[in-house]
């Protein structure tokens, strides 16, 4: 058997998905001692190239209430044509149509590589892709030029029967009808006031006629009248990109002293009602983008008086933001009426200052759509990631899919806790759902109206089997992913990814389990947990539990092998700093984008957002990667840190004056210039791949900008102990925060002293 | 006044002789100008002219004589104790007595002439002699005793109907008896009463019936026979009665009848009404008994309506009895009656005789004398009747009186209004042919006069001076005072007191139009700066600088006219004064010598102290199937084209400053914007109709002319989008509101034109239901359909005057729209209505355009707010017209455009110093089509006067209608139509009884006096009460009332003169340079073989007889034959003939002259649009069931004899 590093990756690769035990603990009370609970990062969609999907439907358990898939760990008796559940151990006939099935005659769905399947299936009609803008016309003239131009760009990278809606709004909101000739016919509707969903129907008159021609043609669910506000590309692009190059900025004055009046939430209110009358239940996006705080109207953040800042952490923590809880409550319940149509919204905010993510973030957590953050829609930033949005696979279709519903169902010693990551809980309640709740629990199906192939949640189980009850010899546990979405080309899948793990026994086999600890997995699910209570909780009282977390964690494998958790320690360390549990130096708009990435992506690109990573590149060799570490700040060197939201090049107090010197112009120092071209280079292949696109900040020692990497490094050197540790390398940090070595000392103290 | 009293000057008796030959009577006649006397006179004055008549006569006339002799003196008395009347005619009177002249001629040739006016006027002149004479001044045509009878006939029939009813009170005879019997008693009448409604058509019938019927012929007949008489009664007529005329037409049977005929004579000349009165009594009477019956008859009543019951209390109750009663009677009677007649004069004689003192009673003696006999039965009818209007007080005055009242009700029965209803129908008809039309005072002849003597410039420097009438082309010279085209008043001589005031009931008011569009030939009112500080004001009452501002103490200060404070004159204003205490450049300042001039506002003057903006039209266009049908909306869009480039400016050579912006909307609206920068139109739907907002500021309010090209592209758009619409529901008030968020997003005044065609029943603010309810018309609830249905729209009103925002709304209803209701943002903020009911793009098209056009075009003000200040004496208290109050004096106008008036009622609150009069100032501040803000203000100046007299010779009754009928349009929202109605008929009752019984001298109660200038405000007043407003027929939908009630409050003086007395003009010769005199309103003049036109302000007609001569035919239509006239035709063909060309001009200036456009109707003789046409005629009797005018001039008189008895 391979080493649990290649098992694990091996896993991921196939299934997407990364245990923090690859072995489990088979009681509940070992599974507590534990600490890290059994639970996983299942990435839903991972791209598999190599997977074609298979064109019927799944064969279910018979059971009403199991109603799992056939795969490759049920036993099956080919000759009575019979399998057994393997989750509730129904014993079920294949289907007619697996009549020929034999030992050597078997289903993709049994054979062990197919652990995880996608099947296409033939459910309704096809519906279009639909993507709705809707746009802050509150923009500086540059800024709202340069979007109009993304947004025209963006029509030609949409497949010409997706359906495209436009809403503009400033202190009014404008839907836009797309299908009138001659004049452009758009509806208003009132900044200040909230309408109900209905009353939005009827006032784009989409309410009675919506039900009488469904009626009357029947067939078509999606009548014509319906494309007033949604047209097909194909036939509005013209219109469309007219339309948007005759856009205006918002024309109403704004007086001295005031921010222009916008109204954010009434324009999502429509846009979430348009949707909601004309296609519930169909995959949608809906595409904010803003410039600024709502500033009047329903999901108000901030007032239009420019005397009132935007409210900050400190506001908040003294329960100073008026519009905080009201504006909150407002975009959760849009958020939630979204996601039960399976609409997504993605949030495009560029702005300078803060545009209210706090206030909106549930918007794009719950519906799974996407919070890009810029300071200018005029910057590359922002008009690269919009593309990407756009961006296609290797067959061709939109790396995006909508409407997925996932379900997890476990073997009986296993229980569902919950989920962390870019879902609504669907309230499936069933003998698979724990009522510990971890994450968005209670539940054993969760939506997630808009998946990508990076999007991974963060799933948490419970060990149910109780002490005196062991589990056989040789037992496994089941877990059973069936996601269902709907494909970028419209189609109907069905992926089911079934996951099996060994079942150990704490006492006898602590060394195995610890052994299967997957750190990087566990830190990542930690955080994910860390930073789900940090949503509802103030800092320091989460920042407590993790601390009381690691401290038994420590005290737990203190004994036996810690050293196989010191890299989790580390990690550990970097996410205690991070502006994930950090607001210290976050506005509340960051704090919530950065959070929100967080809870999305896979594990490779968490571990870069805890534990950003270095490279170093000098004349001595070639780059190499290096110390999160004060010390890797060295003259001689270029160091190039990922944070994954910004990629910092910085260049060493010698390497920067040489630069200024102006040697990488001279023949002679070629050699220079490669230097100094080999970050950028690297710099550029990571932009090339990240979505969002990074924040690309090129600085050099004492630059302003040199304070990203400061901020991230261990502070190993600091002004407090710099004498004491010589004057050896490395640039000192002017900070109080205690670093890394500290850290562990003090980790170990506690976890040796304490009786905790 | 003058004329009256010229009249009464000289030619009454010149003329009267000639009249009647009995000159010598004519004396008498004088001797009737003793108010009392006059009437008396008249009838002495008749009398002879009986005497002359006939034998008969000769003892009448001999009675008469010795009354007319005492007449005579009082008369001179009178005319003398008129004085004020006298003098102030004599003043006057210079015109008008011209016009007496020709009333001389006229008389003169009266028989002749009648038909012509100048017979009218020869007529009147005899009968203005008599009247005038006798009353001084009244219409009295008259002759008093004429007006005796001329009222009598009709109305008065009171006792001189009765007498001259005599016939009447045959047939009284039949209810005479009960009359007689109960006629003391009052009782009687009751029974009477009813039937005497029934009959009142009877009634009136009776005077008329006898003309009608063999009675009233007989009376008539008297008359007519008389041929003569007519003479005489030409001569009376003029004064006022129609009587004689009638009797004239009538006369034919009359005579038939007998030797009445020879009082007849005398009758009519009388005036119908003494006619009948003295007829009978001349009759019966021998008439002199009858005469002196009459008087005795007076006293008894007086006396003792009751109590003399059989004689008096006949004779009161009579009037009434004898309408009711004569009705009846005649209706039954009549041909009896003449015998009853009679017989019936004697007893009256008898009767008369004890009374014979109250000779000047004689008339109504007479009358009653006659209906004593019939006159009992009558009466008592009558009475019963009486008791309901006024039989206490008749009784006490004079039981005739009563006998008008009772007889009112019956002898109007013809106006159902009166309170007879069924009588009335009946009534009217005999009264007609009793009296004869040309008796009556004509209003053709009164505006022919008035323009004849109206040819020097009408300077307005002398106070209290009354200007030409509103008919009469005229320049002014603005001397001081405001010009009659901004400020008309009722009275240019106002009481000194409140209780003169409303002794003589005459309403104190001004119509002002202070933005009036003066005729190319006077220059506009001087704009005045009087720098950073602002126009000079009085410190203390805050009045502006005028003339009326008394310099002193070398000009360093000025006492205020208005308040008496004195307010130092700021440096820069000084300037030294003359050895008058004249200012030295008291020319050069306009404020200092003229009535009419603008201020330059400050910005103290402006909203938030700051400088208006240029204001902004917007139009709202109703797209709803049945608009897009109808071809409303492409006519209008078609028509904005071109009618932008007209927007309204100060400078014609710059652009207009108005911006303009669209809407179109059914249950949702839509904006448009129509930026210069943008290549197309833009649509901005708001369905959020129940919360409305303006989703554009930028590019929805443009310049015309950077915007023009888009403009002109959503302009054709908007039909194209909206053909195939089956949208039928629609919004409105959410439609006002968008445009007065518009408006106040752009900080700026403005008008909103909205083009609506359906009852709003979407659901949305100001939504409302079909209330039209045909049951609830005539009930008490009636007023309530006059009442907005809903408060929202009250409301909506407050906000808009409140933003400048004046609403402009053009109807185009296929159904009932509840113009009530709608109309109450368009009336409270200054903008008009109109309405277009079953528009139809081919045949209404024009009209609607060249409203729009105008509408657009027209000189326009807004955000304006109006104060009028007054001196010291007497206050403004009420305002009627389109424009919001908050407070009790400052009138709120939103929009105030140069059509619209707003009339001004005074009163009393101290006493009034002949010396100083009594002043006005009537200032608006607003802001013009340009955005500057401005004070115009308008100064009036009237005098102030102690003696009645005064006040009935310098009245104008083409204002008093003007007052009476806004007064009344607005009543009916508070009061059941008929409490107007009748509240209307009892204010002008009192005015003419006051005069009659202050001004005019002593005549007979039988006689109708008029004061000259009052003498048609009888015939306006019966229009007035038949509008369709007061008095809807059948057809007449709520919607129409409602509209036309909302046009009235907004009209000036001529609009609601035209209004109601429509112009009728002969066609059948046509020069050019000036009109064919204008024919009366009724039927009767038109000739089968005419072409007449008739215009109202918002009709115009074009009546082709059905034996018009072919060459007629071809030069206006181009056809020979009358079966090809086309009916639908709305414009004559273009033919090339001097005929038709100056036809088409004649048209075309009546259009101009009239602030809506008039769709020309072709209306064929015998045609069934015939019918329209015959609504317009007013001085017949209407379908609804209006009086005609004899019969409600009868009325009228009974009305005045009862109050004064």
């Amino acid at each position: 058997m391979a080493t649990y590093q290649e098992f694990i990756q091996q896993n991921e690769d196939r299934d997407g998905v990364r245990f923090s035990w690859n072995l489990w603990p088979s009681s509940r009370l070992e599974a507590t001692r534990l600490v890290v609970p059994v639970s996983c990062l299942f990435t839903p969609l991972k791209e598999r190239p190599d997977l074609p999907p298979v064109q019927y439907e799944p064969v279910l358990c018979s059971r009403a209430n199991c109603k799992a898939v056939l795969n490759p760990l049920c036993q099956v008796d080919f000759r009575a044509k019979i399998w057994a559940c393997n989750f509730c151990f129904q014993r079920n006939p294949f289907p007619p149509s697996y009549a020929g099935i034999s030992e050597v005659n078997q289903p993709a769905e049994l054979m062990p590589q197919f652990s995880t399947i996608e099947y296409i299936v033939q459910r309704g009609p096809p519906t279009p892709l639909i993507f709705l803008y809707v746009v802050d016309t509150c923009l500086e003239e540059e800024d709202l030029q340069a979007l109009k131009e993304s947004l025209q760009m963006s029509l030609s990278l949409l497949p010409p029967n997706a359906l495209v809606g436009l809403i503009t709004f400033g202190r009014m909101v404008q839907v836009h009808e797309l299908s009138c000739e001659g004049i452009a016919k758009s509806y208003v509707f009132r900044g200040t006031k909230d309408l109900s969903s209905k009353q939005i129907q009827e006032m784009l008159g989409l309410a009675k006629p919506a039900a009488a021609a469904a009626q009357q043609q029947g067939r078509p669910p999606v009548c014509l009248f319906l494309f007033r506000f949604l047209q097909p590309v194909h036939r509005v692009d013209m219109n469309l990109t007219d339309l948007l190059g005759e856009l205006q900025r918002d024309p109403w004055p704004v007086p001295q002293g005031k921010r222009p009046l916008r109204s954010t939430g009434v324009a999502l209110s429509v846009a979430v009602g348009l949707l909601e009358g004309t296609f519930p239940n169909t995959g949608a996006r809906v595409m904010l983008f803003i410039g600024g705080p709502p500033t009047q109207g329903p999901g108000m953040v901030v007032g239009d008086e420019l005397k009132t800042p935007i409210r900050s952490w400190h506001d908040i923590q003294k329960d100073n933001a008026r519009h905080l809880k009201k504006a909150t409550k407002y975009y959760e319940a849009m958020a939630n009426r979204s996601a039960v149509n399976g609409h997504s919204i993605d949030i495009y905010a560029c702005a300078l200052d803060q545009t209210g993510l706090l206030e909106m973030k549930c918007l794009s957590n719950l519906t799974g759509g996407h919070i890009v953050m810029g300071d200018s829609f005029n910057t590359s930033l922002f008009k690269q990631t919009f593309q990407r949005v756009f961006s296609k696979d290797y067959n061709g279709d939109f790396r995006m899919a909508f409407g997925g519903v996932m379900e997890v169902k476990t073997s009986r010693e296993l229980k569902v806790c919950g989920a962390i990551g870019p879902c609504v809980s669907l309230n499936s309640k069933g003998s698979c759902v724990s009522e510990n709740e971890m994450g968005v629990g209670g539940t054993s199906q969760w939506k997630v109206c808009s998946l990508n192939p990076s999007t991974t949640l963060g799933m948490y189980f419970e060990v149910v089997n109780q002490h005196n009850a062991p589990v056989p010899q040789g037992g496994r546990g089941v877990v059973q992913f069936v996601t269902q979405y709907q494909h970028s080309s419209a189609q109907r899948r069905i992926r089911v990814t079934t996951i099996a793990r060994n079942w150990a026994d704490a006492q006898s086999q602590i060394q195995h389990i610890e052994s299967s600890f997957d750190q990087e997995a566990a830190a990542v699910l930690m955080a994910r947990l860390g930073v789900f209570r940090a949503e509802s909780e103030e800092g320091p009282d989460v920042l407590r539990w993790l601390d009381r977390q690691l401290i038994r964690l420590v005290k737990t494998h203190l004994k036996s092998s810690f050293s196989s958790s010191r890299l989790h320690l580390q990690f550990m360390f970097h996410l205690r700093r991070s502006p994930f549990l950090q607001v210290f130096n976050n506005s509340p708009d960051e704090s919530s984008y950065y959070r929100h990435h967080f809870v999305r992506q896979d594990l490779t690109q968490s571990l870069i957002m805890v534990q950003p990573i270095l490279y170093s590149y000098s004349f001595h060799g070639p780059p190499e990667p290096v110390l999160l570490d004060s010390s890797s700040i060295l003259p001689d060197r270029i160091l190039l840190m990922d944070t994954f939201f910004q990629l910092v090049i910085f260049h060493g107090e010698t390497i920067a004056q040489w630069r200024k010197a102006g040697y990488q112009e001279m023949a002679e120092y070629e050699n220079f210039k490669q230097l100094l071209q080999a970050p950028l280079d690297d710099a550029q292949e990571i932009l090339q791949t990240r979505f969002p696109m990074p924040r690309y900040i090129d600085t050099e020692h004492g630059g302003s900008q040199a304070r990203f990497l400061l901020s991230k490094v261990n502070p190993s050197q600091t002004h407090n102990n710099l004498y004491a540790w010589g004057q050896e390398t490395g640039a000192p940090i002017l900070t109080d925060d205690v670093s890394l070595q500290v850290f562990m000392d003090h980790l170990k103290k506690l976890a040796v002293s304490s009786s905790a | 006044m003058n004329v009256n009293q010229h009249t009464p000057m000289a030619s009454p008796y010149g003329q009267p002789q000639p009249g009647y030959g009995q000159p010598g009577y004519a004396p008498l006649d004088g001797g009737y100008p003793a108010p009392y006397a006059p009437y008396n006179g008249p009838a002495s004055a008749y009398q002879p002219g009986a005497p002359q008549q006939g034998p008969a006569r000769g003892p009448p006339a001999s009675g008469a004589p010795p009354v007319s002799a005492p007449q005579p003196y009082n008369q001179y008395s009178q005319s003398q104790g008129d004085m004020q009347n006298g003098p102030p005619l004599m003043t006057q009177a210079p015109p008008r007595p011209a016009v007496s002249q020709p009333y001389n001629h006229g008389a003169v040739n009266l028989p002749g002439p009648q038909p012509s006016f100048p017979q009218h006027y020869g007529p009147p002149p005899s009968m203005q002699q008599v009247t005038n004479q006798m009353t001084g001044m009244q219409i009295a045509s008259g002759p008093p005793t004429p007006a005796g009878p001329g009222y009598a006939p009709p109305h008065s029939s009171q006792p001189p109907v009765s007498n001259a009813y005599s016939a009447a009170p045959p047939p009284s005879y039949t209810h005479a008896p009960p009359p007689v019997s109960s006629a003391p008693t009052q009782p009687p009448p009751p029974s009477g009463p009813a039937p005497s409604q029934q009959y009142y058509g009877g009634p009136p019938p009776p005077s008329q019936q006898q003309f009608n019927s063999s009675l009233p012929p007989t009376s008539q007949q008297q008359f007519t026979s008389p041929a003569p008489p007519p003479s005489s009664q030409q001569s009376f007529p003029p004064t006022s009665y129609s009587g004689p005329v009638p009797p004239p037409s009538q006369a034919p049977a009359p005579q038939v009848s007998q030797p009445q005929q020879p009082f007849p004579p005398t009758q009519p000349p009388f005036s119908s009404a003494p006619p009948p009165v003295s007829q009978p009594a001349f009759v019966s009477g021998p008439p002199p008994p009858a005469q002196g019956s009459f008087p005795p008859r007076a006293p008894p009543p007086s006396s003792q309506p009751g109590s003399f019951p059989p004689p008096g209390p006949p004779p009161t109750s009579l009037p009434s009895g004898q309408y009711t009663g004569p009705m009846p009677p005649q209706q039954q009677p009549p041909p009896t009656q003449p015998s009853p007649y009679h017989s019936g004069p004697p007893p009256p004689g008898s009767q008369m005789p004890p009374t014979s003192m109250a000779q000047s009673n004689h008339l109504p003696p007479g009358p009653q004398g006659p209906p004593g006999p019939p006159g009992p039965l009558q009466q008592h009818p009558p009475q019963p009747g009486m008791p309901g209007g006024f039989p206490p007080q008749q009784n006490g005055a004079f039981g005739q009186v009563r006998g008008p009242q009772p007889g009112y009700a019956g002898p109007y029965p013809g106006q159902p209004n009166y309170g007879a209803p069924a009588p009335a129908p009946a009534p009217a008809p005999p009264a007609q042919k009793r009296l004869d039309p040309d008796a009556i005072p004509s209003p053709i002849q009164v505006i022919e006069d008035d323009k004849a003597k109206s040819t020097e410039p009408f300077t307005t420097g002398v106070r209290g001076q009354a200007p030409p009438l509103v008919t009469t082309n005229f320049q002014v010279k603005d001397q001081g005072n405001a010009s009659p085209r901004f400020v008309r008043c009722t009275a240019y001589n106002m009481p000194c007191t409140a209780d003169m005031a409303k002794q003589s009931q005459v309403p104190l008011a001004a119509v002002i139009k202070p933005l009036a569009t003066l005729p190319q030939d006077e220059s506009p009112p001087y704009l005045v700066d009087h720098g950073e500080g602002g126009p000079i004001r009085c410190n203390r009452c805050k009045a502006y600088m005028c003339p009326y501002m008394q310099f002193i103490e070398g000009g360093r200060r000025f006492q205020c006219g208005f308040c008496s404070c004195v307010t130092e004159v700021p440096p820069h204003y000084f300037q030294h004064l003359d050895h008058t205490g004249k200012r030295v450049d008291c020319y050069d300042r306009p404020e200092l010598s003229l009535g009419s001039y603008e201020f330059l506002a400050t910005v103290d003057y402006c909203k938030n102290n700051k400088l208006p903006q240029p204001p902004a039209f917007i139009f709202l266009i109703d797209v709803s199937y049945n608009a897009v049908k109808s071809g409303m909306v492409n006519i209008v869009c078609q028509e904005l084209k071109t009618l932008l480039d007209y927007l309204p400016r100060e400078n014609p050579e710059m652009d207009s400053m108005v911006r303009v912006g669209f809407v179109t909307y059914n249950k949702v609206l839509h904006f448009y914007n129509v930026k210069a920068s943008l290549a197309q139109p833009q649509m901005l739907v708001v369905s959020d109709v129940s919360d409305m907002f303006v989703p554009l500021l930028d590019g929805f309010l443009v310049n015309v002319n950077e915007s023009r090209l888009v403009i002109e592209s959503l302009l054709d758009q908007i039909p194209e989008m909206f053909a195939d619409t089956r949208e039928t529901e629609t919004v409105f008030g959410p439609v006002i509101q968008a445009g007065l968020e518009a408006l106040k997003a752009a900080d700026c005044a403005g008008k909103l034109f909205v083009f609506h065609t359906s009852l709003p029943i979407a659901e949305a603010p100001g939504k409302l239901k079909n209330r039209e309810d045909k049951k609830l018309i005539g009930t008490d609830k009636e007023k309530s359909l006059f009442q907005p249905q809903v408060g929202f729209y009250n409301t909506l009103a407050k906000e808009c005057v409140a933003q400048g925002c004046c609403v402009d709304l053009f109807l185009f209803p296929n159904q009932y729209v509840d113009v009530a209701t709608l109309g109450v943002v368009p009336v409270s903020t200054g903008g008009s209505v109109y309405k277009y009911t079953y528009f139809q793009a081919q045949t209404d098209k024009e009209r609607f355009l060249n409203d729009l056009r105008r509408d657009v075009q027209k000189l326009v003000g807004f955000d304006a707010v109006m104060r009028v200040r007054t001196s010291t004496g007497i206050r403004a208290t009420d305002f009627f017209g389109s424009f919001f109050m908050s407070n009790t004096t400052d009138v709120e106008l939103a929009g105030l455009d140069c059509d619209k008036a707003i009339t001004v009622e005074f009163k009393h609150d101290d006493k009034l110093s002949e010396e100083t009069g009594a002043l006005m100032q009537c200032a608006v501040l607003y802001t013009s089509c340009s955005g500057q803000r401005r004070l115009r203000v308008h100064n009036m100046a009237v005098n102030c006067c102690s003696q009645l007299a005064d006040l009935y010779r310098n009245c104008e009754t083409d204002t008093i209608i003007n007052f009476f009928s806004k007064y009344a349009f607005r009543g009916i929202l508070s009061n059941p139509t008929k409490a107007v109605r009748d509240t209307l008929v009892n204010q002008c009752a009192q005015i003419l009884a006051c005069y009659r019984k202050n001004c005019a001298s002593p005549s007979s109660a039988g006689q109708l006096i008029l004061p000259e200038c009052m003498k048609l405000l009888p015939v306006y007043l019966n229009c007035v009460l038949k509008s369709d407003v007061l008095l809807p027929g059948a057809d007449v939908s709520l919607d129409d009332r409602a509209y036309l009630r909302q046009l009235i409050s907004c009209m000036d003086v001529a609009e609601s003169h035209v209004f109601f007395y429509p112009r009728l003009l002969p066609l059948t010769k046509l020069e050019s340079g000036s009109l064919p005199v204008a024919v009366r309103d009724s039927e009767e003049r038109l000739s089968k073989g005419g072409v007449y036109i008739l215009e109202t302000g918002l009709h115009l007609f074009l009546w082709v007889g059905a034996s018009v001569q072919q060459e007629l035919l071809l030069n206006i239509f181009g056809t020979p034959s009358f079966s090809q006239i086309d009916p639908n035709m709305t414009s004559l063909p273009v033919l090339d003939n001097p005929f038709s060309e100056r036809l088409r001009e004649i048209i075309d200036s009546f259009r101009a002259q009239r602030s809506r456009y008039m769709k020309l109707m072709v209306v064929k003789q015998e045609d069934r649009t015939e019918l329209i046409f015959r609504h317009f005629l007013v001085e017949d009797k209407s379908a609804s069931g209006g009086a005609s005018y004899v019969d409600f001039l009868c009325h009228m008189h009974k009305e005045i004899r009862q109050l004064l008895s």
